[in-house]
């Protein structure tokens, strides 16, 4: 078979049809279209795009088998490396990952494989016909308790469960999933998918209690007494907000708050759902990773607002996933480079106007990216009902605050060392409340790393 | 888990108190903290305040309906289960030792003031307390609280039960007699609590207040609650949610508990009639 030089494109719904709903915007390969991607992998002895890889997952493996047209056998190798492949398929930053790293990139007008949506297509195939049993090696005597069901608990929690681990996890919320389910938007990550994503894992025997806020339902403390190893998986939980005069103003929400609304609390069905959300008519987004993507392209998804995002660098350095920035381009959302909120200007309690100032770009600061540096006297005033601010989280300090003598980065953040043990004996900690907020994947990859170290910490002790 | 209602009575018209079965909450409740719970799946996560715990068993939660959630949970019988409860939430109420206390409720406040009398008390504390409603009917927990506090004074809009008049006419009055308390609680209505406050600042009294914005999570996970205390942003479901209600910036409290009451008359609307929620599309 010949190879094209370019990727087979997948179907995506049209942008002034989907920009309507919160149905899922990439509609995936076909079949045929998946196999011919395949052939287009070049099985490199030395894969680049392996090492890309947060969790290391063959790559040329799982293609080879399904250029073989073995699908299950292609699902089964993503499921040793990875519990959540439909989950990765979808919202991975592949261009700066795997793809990127893909030889093809090298080669004169090539586009490199597109892995992430065969990864999409093998998981939902499998998804869809169920052709993996579950094996648990022989059950050992030990116990884990996980905080947070997000992808690092989910993850730790799959690992040692399949190796005959006793693992519960603990969930604040009323559904599992965290970041999953209360972020990530339907349109990008239907929450189905994330749903049967779990089962897989409660099949495994991982038990999950919902409405359990560790610290406060039961204590750090209760949970060492109970079981052999804790590992913290509890996120970058609490939004940073600008705090510029104005701020108490109604209208001004988080960017979790509106997304937790919208995806945990179903508010774009209300009144079908009690939880309401609104937006008025001019919407303005502060931010420019992908969680103001998701929260620009939710609020367009209302129906009833023009919404533009604000940044205060340019589109050079937005740190969105690029599929995301495309997307929301596409869907006619507004942006606006070097642009940054100083305050906002309300009308009997309810925001009216947001005073923006234009910023130019000076010096690189420590990310490498050129910092944005204010423009004296150069302001602008947009009109808005509602503002979303998506700048980033701080580690949430409701389960911190009760275990004191837990050492914490200078960030607040949980100091852990490489193999993710932290000053605790026995309590190991992962993803986000360590990094600072990261990605799907580096949460999943450091829930298999702590796994590892908490059986290694298990077996030690016998 | 099932959140199984053991018994529910109605105390007064749109009030009901309710025992929930929830050991691990129950366990670990102070006076002061809150759950949210949900009725069912497709409805609102509601933050109540603990009223009382019993035997490490079950919790004691007293709503007054409403809106849509408050309705679908009056819906609920003894024998029924709720769909979720998570808590406690938030930081338990600040308790002195060996002082002199005046403790305010107003309305279904009045069920949120009962465990810090009780705490108050086994820390040999001396309490006054003064509790108000519009009438007789909506004055709640009389017998406990009379039992409870050293001192219970009434106070009705109507004049139906005890005094006349309004929970901070009680408290003038305890001053104008020369009384000296060391702290005070206020929980009711946002108006009442605004203007206890400010009865409690003219006499330089620490008076916590229990905030009631609107809330999601509970967990400092969304920064809806956020309120203004003093020239600092605060999150009442972590921080909170008792404040020295003397610095709140009430205006801003009140404002922002007023985010959707159009969508709450539609959402309550669509309720009565029977059209709710159920999550069917």
């Amino acid at each position: 078979m010949s190879t094209s030089k370019k990727r087979v494109p997948t179907r995506e719904r049209a942008p002034e049809e989907r920009n309507k709903d919160f149905y899922e915007v990439n509609l995936g390969y076909e079949k045929r279209d998946a196999m011919e991607e395949a052939e287009r992998c070049l099985q490199c002895k030395n894969p680049l795009c392996v090492k890309g890889c947060p969790v290391s997952i063959d790559i040329p493996g799982f293609i080879a088998e399904l250029k073989r047209d073995h699908i299950s056998e292609s699902a089964k190798i993503l499921k040793t490396y990875n519990y959540l492949p439909a989950i990765c398929g979808r919202v991975c930053p592949q261009e700066n990952q795997c793809e990127g790293a893909c030889i093809l990139n090298r080669m004169k007008d090539n586009e490199p494989v597109s892995i992430g949506k065969l990864e999409k297509f093998v998981a939902d195939w499998e998804r869809e016909h169920k052709t993996l049993s579950v094996s648990v090696k022989e059950k050992k005597s030990k116990c884990v308790a996980v905080v947070g069901s997000g992808p690092s608990g989910l993850t730790c929690a799959a690992y040692l469960a399949e190796r005959g681990y006793d693992c519960t996890i603990f969930e604040a919320l009323h559904m599992a999933g965290g970041v999953l389910v209360y972020g990530i938007p339907e349109f990008r990550l239907p929450k189905s998918i994330v749903q049967d994503e779990i089962e897989a894992i409660k099949s495994l025997g991982v038990k999950i209690e919902t409405d359990i806020i560790v610290g406060k339902t039961i204590t750090i403390e209760e949970l060492r007494d109970e079981f052999d190893a804790v590992f913290i998986g509890i996120g970058a939980g609490t939004p940073k907000m600008m705090g510029i005069p104005g701020s108490e103003l109604i209208g001004i929400y988080s960017s979790s708050e509106f997304l937790t609304r919208i995806n945990l609390m179903k508010s774009f069905k209300f009144p079908y759902f009690d939880t309401p959300v609104r937006t008025g008519k001019h919407v303005i987004v502060v931010g420019g990773g992908n969680v103001a993507m998701d929260a620009a392209r939710s609020a367009l998804r209302l129906g009833e607002a023009d919404v533009k995002v604000i940044y205060r660098r340019t589109e050079s350095e937005i740190p969105a996933r690029i599929e995301e920035y495309h997307h929301a381009v596409e869907e006619g959302i507004e942006f606006h480079w070097l642009t940054n909120p100083v305050e906002y200007i309300g009308e009997n309690g309810r925001l009216k106007a947001v005073k923006i100032q234009r910023m130019e770009l000076g010096e690189p600061d420590a990310s490498g990216r050129r910092r944005p540096v204010p423009i004296e006297n150069a302001y602008e005033v947009f009109e808005a009902d509602t503002v979303i601010e998506a700048i980033g989280q701080t580690p949430n300090k409701v389960l911190l605050e009760t275990i004191p003598q837990l050492k914490l980065n200078r960030w607040g953040n949980i100091d852990a060392d490489e193999t993710l043990q932290t000053s605790m004996d026995g309590i190991f900690a992962g993803g986000d409340i360590v990094t600072g907020a990261a990605t799907v994947i580096e949460a999943m990859g450091a829930g298999k790393l702590a796994a590892q170290s908490i059986i290694e910490h298990l077996e030690k002790r016998r | 888990m099932s959140y199984r209602i053991i018994s529910k009575e109605k105390i007064a018209s749109n009030e009901y108190d309710i025992w929930i079965h929830a050991p691990r909450i129950a366990s670990h409740a102070k006076a002061g903290q809150f759950v949210i719970l949900m009725a069912d799946e497709s409805g609102e996560r509601i933050p109540l305040t603990i009223a009382d715990t019993d035997k490490k068993e079950k919790i004691r939660i007293i709503y007054q309906v409403v809106g849509t959630s408050t309705e679908r949970l009056a819906r609920l019988e003894a024998g029924d289960s709720l769909s979720n409860c998570a808590g406690p939430l938030g930081k338990a109420s600040e308790i002195p030792e060996n002082e002199k206390a005046l403790v305010i409720g107003g309305g279904v406040g009045i069920a949120a003031i009962l465990t810090i009398v009780k705490t108050l008390k086994e820390k040999n504390n001396e309490v006054t307390c003064i509790i108000g409603s519009r009438d007789s009917e909506h004055i709640i927990l009389r017998d406990e609280l009379e039992a409870a506090a050293d001192e219970l004074l009434i106070y009705t809009d109507d004049g139906s039960l005890g005094n006349k008049g309004l929970v901070t006419d009680g408290m003038n009055r305890q001053f104008e007699e020369g009384k000296v308390f060391d702290a005070a609680w206020a929980v009711g209505p946002t108006v009442m609590m605004k203007f206890c406050a400010k009865v409690a600042r003219e006499h330089d009294l620490l008076i916590w207040t229990s905030l009631n914005p609107i809330m999601i999570d509970g967990t400092g996970m969304c920064g809806g609650c956020r309120v203004k205390v003093g020239e600092e942003i605060k999150y009442a479901c972590v921080d909170g949610p008792e404040f020295d209600g003397r610095i709140v910036d009430w205006d801003v409290l009140m404002n922002r508990q007023k985010q959707y009451l159009d969508e709450e008359k539609e959402s309550h609307h669509r309720c009565k009639i029977g059209l709710d929620g159920a999550g069917e599309k």
